[in-house]
């Protein structure tokens, strides 16, 4: 490929041909302000936050769409440059309210950011605005005609990549506002929500999180969807070890710059306050909770003394880590069965303009993962029945993470050893002899195994409930003491053992995965296919 | 046949038949001489037709004075996609109405040119966009059109040479921004009227993605005659920057308003005294827009001395655009005018560029409040600043045009801003 070198703002800088003047700049670490520009979208160079002055050019040039020439040189940073964007954002606030301290968006908004480092500190503009209102889009989507900058973003966002043009420019000078056709609103688009994403401003926000939190806050912990099996890289933004939203991290392999809403709305059980907040243990004396340490001696004895086959039920919604780490004790325990449910939807929901990005069917996280571990799916699409063969046999049963609640009460009533790892109260687990508490996916480190068969990493984002450990701390404590080794002290450590274990993941460690994940070498089996 | 008003001192080219209804049908304009144009180029071949408007010097009508004929030769040789010939009938600028007048009382001319110049530059499909207001034009193009097809000029095999050009009569819903080259294509094709972003030109990637060229309705009126004629002889009237004839739309407060088709460097004075019988008895001159609302104004001294051309205008500090040339005597609030124009420009504004979109309203706003006596000295900063910030910062140049008039007035009439800004300062005290 050939390239062309060209000065910006001093420094010189090589870039392949056909690089805008926008990206050359980011080569160098300078940031061009811009709202119209978007890095997934088509370029209508009409916000003219960007102009650089680009010498020779008879008026200054759109960053986002003018290509980098050999031997150009252009400023961003002084003079004519500056003196535009000041302008510009004068222009911007003409008509802009002000209501930082109630907009959602305060925080994180563009125009905030860019008066703030380069506007004017007093406005000119003594005449009266123009009001156009709240418009309810329909979804979670609100729309604040005033706040917003006519970037088209949102609209651009639905004709190219949820191709489904619902959105549009009415209008046209400074009373052109975005609207939906005929008030027929977003009409469920499924992707609809990530519009409020783009909005580099607070035109567009959500219902959901309207007036719940202040940006500024708001932790952001890198995290992976776990609503289905696509993996969508995900922020997950918390105030007070509560999680208020979800967000999209961009990760070109995975989801781009966009999340589905199925995913992105359901993130409330993360916030259940009816967790196990202790491990407890039921002897002849009822129900007691004699704390981790004793509890562990107990459940060591019994699960040595036990004769008879081990069975265990897991959840594709736990992580790897989880699963290596109960696969670990099976095998210590003489080897067994482990089955999962998962539900599946009927269908899948691409998102036409990056159909890399779909809501797949299975709706657990983890379902790749389970299978490379061994695991055998059973039961209906609804994760509902499969768990009679599991629930009949004596011996040892292990429930790790499944909620159990479409079973009776006396489920595993049967078994000699019944151990139930959850992070919620089950009504089934009743006969279990020992529940332990663990904590949720965003409350442990973890990887998931994505349906392009994509390991992924989460970070915690919430502190654990009560006593809750994570079940690769439980699980992998067990086996390691009955193999006469010493504990696995973090997740990246069992991590390192499962790849020694799964061929898939040779080679693999969390440092290897990093932040965006790593594709294991093997071709993306489709949803329904396996 | 006394087409409004009619003066010895004009060259009646393209305006021949102004005034004469006869000439409307194909049959009477044949009789005067019709598509004799077009049976030239079809003998002399595209490659000579462009020679000839290039040695024409013709330059676009529109307002901007591109060379035509270069303009021509931008179009890709090989015909490996459709070409597209665009006629620009969306006559829009405040002041201008000379092409409505070539399309309602020639319509063949403007046919013949379009398939000339369609032939010159390998298009199959030539559109005439007309604006939205043009329902008699409209009536009277697209039945000059059904007579051009009857009769073999246009459509296939025309004039049995075996070229096929289609011709395409669009009616636009009436906005100024789709005069622009680009916001026209947009709306050519179903879209929202916008402009697009250049580079690409529309030479390269224009309506439908095409290679495209898009004239003026009074470009292409005088093709057929520089054709038939020859390019040398074109350049028997005008400068050498400026050859030819054009058509002058006045109106505003002269005697006698019209379209006057006359030499380019024609002087200005003698436009205004003598075709037009100057201002109305007792009055003076005070001010003149010579190339519609877009372009700076001048005052009575820049008239004086200023030569109808495009190098000559632009010597007297403002720009020949389409040649409307609005008149303003003595009792003109200058204030108001320029008002009036902003507003048009806030109305008229696409919306896209966020410079024009608020500029404009803005701008219409301010100087409303100075109307009114409640402005100050630092409004007149404001606006220059403001028009400063919407000089070419956006994709097209309406808000160019939108700043252009607030910047010149307070240069040369800044006495009458200062009056009405302390005029109401003083009624305040009292």
């Amino acid at each position: 490929m050939s390239t062309v070198t060209l000065t910006i703002d001093g420094r010189q800088v090589t870039v392949p041909e056909g690089t805008s003047l926008l990206h050359a700049a980011q080569e160098i670490g300078v940031e061009v302000p811009h709202y119209c520009y978007h890095p997934a979208l088509s370029a209508p160079a009409q916000c003219r936050l960007c102009l650089v002055d680009v010498e020779g050019a008879p008026k200054p040039m759109p960053s986002c769409v003018t290509q980098a020439q050999d031997g150009q040189v252009v400023r961003t940073d002084d003079g004519l440059a500056r003196e535009m964007r000041k302008g510009v954002l004068e222009f911007y606030l003409i008509n802009h309210p002000l209501d930082c301290p109630i907009c959602d968006q305060s925080g994180e908004c563009k125009l905030q950011d860019y008066v703030h480092s380069e506007g004017r500190a007093h406005g000119r503009g003594i005449e009266p605005k123009r009001v156009f209102g709240r418009d309810d889009f329909g979804g979670d989507v609100l729309f604040y005609g005033d706040r917003c900058v006519m970037c088209t973003r949102c609209v651009r966002f639905m004709e190219e990549m949820a191709q489904d043009p619902v959105l549009t420019v009415v209008e046209r000078g400074d009373r052109a506002v975005i609207d939906t056709f005929f008030e027929q609103g977003l009409r469920d688009s499924p992707y609809a929500g990530n519009i409020v994403d783009i909005c580099p401003v607070g035109a567009l926000v959500s219902k959901d999180f309207l007036h719940k939190a202040r940006a500024w806050d708001l932790d952001h912990t890198p995290s992976v969807c776990p609503n289905c099996s696509q993996g969508c890289n995900i922020d997950i933004h918390t105030r007070d070890n509560v999680v208020h939203r979800l967000k999209p991290r961009e990760n070109p392999e995975v989801n781009g710059h966009w999340m589905c809403d199925y995913g992105r709305g359901r993130y409330e059980w993360m916030n259940r306050g009816d967790r196990i907040e202790e491990p407890f243990v039921r002897g002849d004396g009822g129900w007691s909770a004699p704390g981790w340490h004793a509890a562990l001696a107990s459940l060591r004895e019994r699960l040595e003394a036990c004769r008879g086959p081990v069975r265990a039920v897991a959840a594709a919604h736990a992580s790897n880590e989880d699963l290596a780490a109960l696969r670990e004790l099976m095998d210590r325990l003489g080897g067994g069965d482990i089955v999962y449910r998962s539900p599946r939807a009927p269908d899948e929901v691409p998102l036409p303009g990056f159909p890399v990005l779909t809501r797949r069917r299975d709706l657990a996280p983890n379902t790749r993962g389970a299978e490379l571990l061994g695991l055998r799916r059973v039961g209906s699409d609804d994760a509902t029945g499969g768990l009679e063969e599991v629930a009949a046999g004596a011996g040892a049963l292990i429930a790790l993470a499944d909620e159990l609640a479409d079973q009776p009460e006396d489920f595993g009533s049967r078994a000699e050893l019944f151990v139930y790892l959850g992070a919620h109260p089950a009504p089934a687990a009743r006969s279990a002899h020992f529940v332990l508490p663990v904590t949720t996916f965003a409350e442990q480190e973890g990887t998931f195994t994505s349906v392009q068969t994509r390991v992924q990493r989460f970070e915690p984002a919430l502190r654990a409930a009560g006593h809750a450990q994570p079940a690769w701390q439980v699980l992998g404590s067990l086996a390691a003491s009955l193999a006469g080794r010493p504990a696995p002290a973090s997740a990246s450590e069992v991590f390192d053992r499962l790849a020694a274990g799964v061929p898939e993941y040779e080679g693999l460690s969390y440092d290897r995965i990093g932040a965006r994940g790593t594709a294991v070498d093997r071709p993306a089996a489709l949803a329904g296919e396996r | 046949m006394a087409y409004p008003y009619v003066h010895a001192s004009e060259v009646r080219v393209i305006s021949r038949n102004f005034g004469d209804p006869a000439a409307r049908t194909l049959e009477g304009y044949r009789e005067r001489g019709g598509y004799r144009g077009l049976t030239r180029a079809l003998e002399i071949g595209p490659a000579t037709v462009i020679d000839e408007v290039k040695a024409s010097g013709l330059r676009g009508r529109g307002g901007a004075g591109f060379p035509t004929g270069l303009k021509w030769s931008f179009m890709p040789r090989a015909a490996v996609k459709p070409h597209y010939l665009l006629c620009n009938a969306d006559e829009s600028e405040p002041g201008t109405f000379k092409d409505r007048e070539l399309i309602r009382w020639d319509p063949h001319q403007l046919i013949e040119g379009c398939l000339i110049a369609a032939y010159a530059m390998g298009s199959r499909h030539a559109y005439i966009y007309l604006r939205g207001e043009f329902f008699e034009a409209s009536q009277v193009i697209a039945r000059a059109l059904e007579e051009a097809y009857g009769a073999g000029f246009a459509g296939a095999d025309i004039l049995g040479s075996g070229t096929h050009i289609d011709v395409t009569a669009h009616v636009g819903a009436g906005a100024y921004i789709c005069g622009e080259e680009t916001g026209l294509m947009n709306s050519l094709e179903g879209r929202r009227g916008e402009p697009r972003v250049k580079p690409p030109f529309p030479a390269a990637v224009g309506v439908y993605s095409m290679p495209t060229t898009i004239n003026n309705v009074e470009t292409l009126a005088a093709v057929p005659h520089i054709v038939e004629h020859g390019g040398e002889w074109y350049r028997q009237w005008g400068t050498d920057k400026s050859p030819g004839t054009k058509l002058f739309c006045v109106s505003g407060h002269v005697e006698k308003p019209g379209n006057y088709e006359l030499p380019l460097g024609f002087p200005m004075m003698e436009l205004i005294e003598d075709v037009c019988g100057g201002v109305a008895e007792g009055r003076t001159l005070k001010s003149v827009i010579p190339g519609g609302s877009s372009v700076p104004l001048m005052d009575a001294e820049d008239c004086r001395e200023c030569t109808l051309c495009y190098e000559g205008v632009e010597a007297a500090g403002s720009m020949l655009g389409c040649a409307s040339v609005i008149v303003m005597d003595d009792r003109t609030d200058i204030v108001r005018e320029v008002r009036r124009m902003v507003q048009f420009y806030a109305h008229e504004s696409c919306g896209q560029c966020t410079p024009c979109r608020e500029g404009t309203s803005w701008m219409t706003q301010v100087l409303r409040r100075i109307e009114a006596g409640r402005g100050s000295e630092s409004d007149l900063d404001t606006l220059l600043d403001m028009s400063a910030q919407m000089t070419g910062t956006t994709i097209c140049v309406l808000s160019d045009s939108a700043a252009a008039p607030v910047v010149s007035s307070i240069e040369k009439f800044r006495d009458e801003y200062l009056a009405l800004i302390h005029r109401g300062e003083s009624a305040e005290v009292a």
